[in-house]
């Protein structure tokens, strides 16, 4: 295991009466990437926020690249990139202003930034774009824009906070082959999501938040194999209220939203024997993934 | 936040440049209409005032009335330029762009953010109180080495007034809070820091009041140096409006503390 680039250790943090994050571990090694996956409100983009020492906690310790935050958050920062939850591009400038402008915060000549730009406009499918207004790129050009920013001081870490909200699938598809990349050059990407296929495509290592905990961490895959029966078999339509009383003898776990069921077991044969024959039930039958992990652990009932 | 931390000194590095910078780009490409507006309010208020109302008046201490009350203006439209930069502008970057959360991002504090941008907003105002300047001396109501020592006098109305903005700016619940400021704060201070007549004339209550306004003392150091008159008064009217800028900045920085980092 290489050493930790991120550790975290007894976060704490409450608004008012309201705990958000409530004793929370994190350790995180070069060249992970890792995901913190939580419902709304869980306290995702709080954690991110304590680890960037923008934030203070009220009790733990963080250690980011080494320096301890919030003490030496700045000398932290200078080697991370952050791609916000919104995009706060300048909306006054052109896309290589926007990475000019950024640059310099990091204390870069301006000289050093514009040699970088022709790489980084090609790593975010800008070429040709340097001079174009931010107002004629479209909401996925943004966000890898956005992504291209957090790269101009070459950072060893990256931070995203829902890097793909908002965005179609051929947008989201076309950033996590760049994120892919990023892991590749060596990077250490820590992200935060609540789609569980980007996590568990992308995460190599990941914590399932709620309500301010760790409910889960491992690999996707461990994660699946540990939490959750391996077969799933959704059920709706007319009758499904009759058929679910006789289901809940042929799989262990058997969970209901609105007007479908869920199967969950290892085996789910007997379930699948006992909707043959039941026309008026549509089913779908599929491996068990992440997302079924995450509703176990974070319960079917909305967040907001 | 403990309040040892909300309240610490502010810790000041360099890093303010990169923020004064960025602002310094976007101004100039938009550079025409907003010296147009910082300038054709005042301008057209000075011309129409200083000679309608100076053909009426005739002479007001010893000069004419249009003297008089460009000395004023001078003063006034600093003041107008560094509130709106520090109120509208700034409030902009940081709660509506979020360009505030961008910049924190990087290896800047809110110290370096809120320095930038009163940097910033006492440029712009310094350039707005060198243009009142240039007008009044291209018209011949002031000498150029007249004009000249009243410019350290315009910067520190800017750095004061613009600190005053960014204290506002950091209480502010959304643009129409800064009309409080503006209607209620500085609209009387314009009335009684003797910008459009002396405020020897006032009674002797809002003469005392009018002493605690650092728009007064801004007027009360322009407008002698403007008619080549020195005296070691303007030395106390100068530590006064330091103090409002020192003080001001540091109020700024603990209010955005409050706001931004909790």
């Amino acid at each position: 295991m290489s050493a930790a680039v991120l550790a975290a250790r007894g976060l704490r943090k409450s608004y008012g009466p309201l705990e958000v994050v409530g004793g929370v571990d994190l350790t995180v090694s070069a060249g992970e990437c890792f995901g913190l996956l939580g419902p709304n409100g869980a306290g995702k983009t709080t954690i991110l926020k304590l680890c960037l020492g923008l934030i203070d906690a009220e009790a733990g310790d963080i250690e980011l690249l080494g320096e301890p935050v919030p003490r030496r958050a700045r000398e932290a920062r200078a080697r991370v990139g952050v791609v916000p939850q919104f995009d706060n591009l300048d909306p006054d400038f052109t896309v290589a202003e926007n990475l000019v402008v950024f640059g310099r915060y990091f204390g870069l000549r301006a000289r050093d930034i514009e040699a970088r730009i022709p790489a980084l406009l090609e790593y975010a499918g800008l070429s040709g774009r340097a001079d174009a207004k931010l107002h004629t790129l479209s909401g996925g050009m943004k966000r890898r824009l956005t992504l291209a920013r957090a790269l101009v001081n070459d950072p060893s870490l990256v931070f995203m906070d829902e890097p793909t909200t908002g965005l179609d699938p051929q947008a989201r598809h076309l950033i996590w082959e760049r994120l892919r990349s990023l892991t590749q050059e060596g990077k250490t990407l820590v992200l935060t999501t609540h789609f569980m296929e980007e996590a568990e495509r992308l995460c190599s290592r990941l914590v399932i938040l709620d309500r301010g905990r760790i409910v889960a961490e491992g690999s996707p895959r461990a994660l699946i194999g540990g939490h959750i029966e391996a077969q799933v078999v959704e059920v709706h339509g007319p009758g499904v209220e009759r058929w679910m009383a006789r289901a809940r003898g042929l799989a262990p776990r058997v969970e209901r939203t609105g007007e479908t069921v869920f199967c969950y077991a290892q085996d789910v044969e007997p379930v699948l024997a006992s909707l043959r024959g039941q026309s008026e039930l549509v089913y779908l039958h599929r491996p068990a993934n992440l997302e079924d992990v995450f509703l176990k652990l974070t319960g079917r009932d909305l967040r907001d | 936040m403990s309040y040892g931390k909300l309240l610490a000194p502010p810790v000041l590095s360099l890093r303010f440049v990169p923020v004064w910078r960025r602002n310094w780009l976007v101004w100039r490409k938009l550079a025409l209409p907003s010296i147009l507006g910082n300038l054709a309010d005042p301008l057209i208020m000075l011309f129409g005032l200083g000679y309608g109302l100076g053909a009426v008046l005739g002479t007001m201490q010893g000069t004419t009335y249009f003297a008089f009350l460009a000395a004023g203006f001078v003063g006034s439209a600093t003041m107008y330029a560094a509130t709106f930069e520090s109120l509208f502008s700034a409030f902009s970057r940081m709660h509506v762009q979020k360009t505030w959360d961008a910049i924190l991002n990087a290896p800047l504090t809110l110290e370096d953010v809120v320095a930038g941008e009163w940097a910033w907003a006492a440029t712009k105002a310094l350039a707005a109180g060198i243009c009142m300047l240039l007008v009044i001396t291209a018209f011949g109501y002031a000498s150029v080495p007249r004009a000249l020592a009243a410019v350290p006098a315009v910067l520190l109305v800017g750095l004061a007034f613009a600190a005053l903005g960014l204290t506002i700016n950091a209480l502010a619940t959304g643009y129409d809070f800064f009309s409080y400021y503006l209607t209620l704060v500085l609209t009387p201070m314009m009335m009684l820091s003797g910008v459009f007549f002396p405020v020897e004339r006032l009674p002797e209550v809002v003469r005392t009041i009018a002493t605690v306004l650092p728009l007064y003392h801004g007027v009360a150091i322009v407008r002698p140096l403007l008619a080549g008159q020195v005296s070691a008064a303007m030395l106390g009217h100068a530590a006064v409006l330091a103090a409002y800028a020192i003080l001001g900045f540091y109020a700024a920085v603990v209010l955005t503390r409050r706001r931004l980092t909790r």
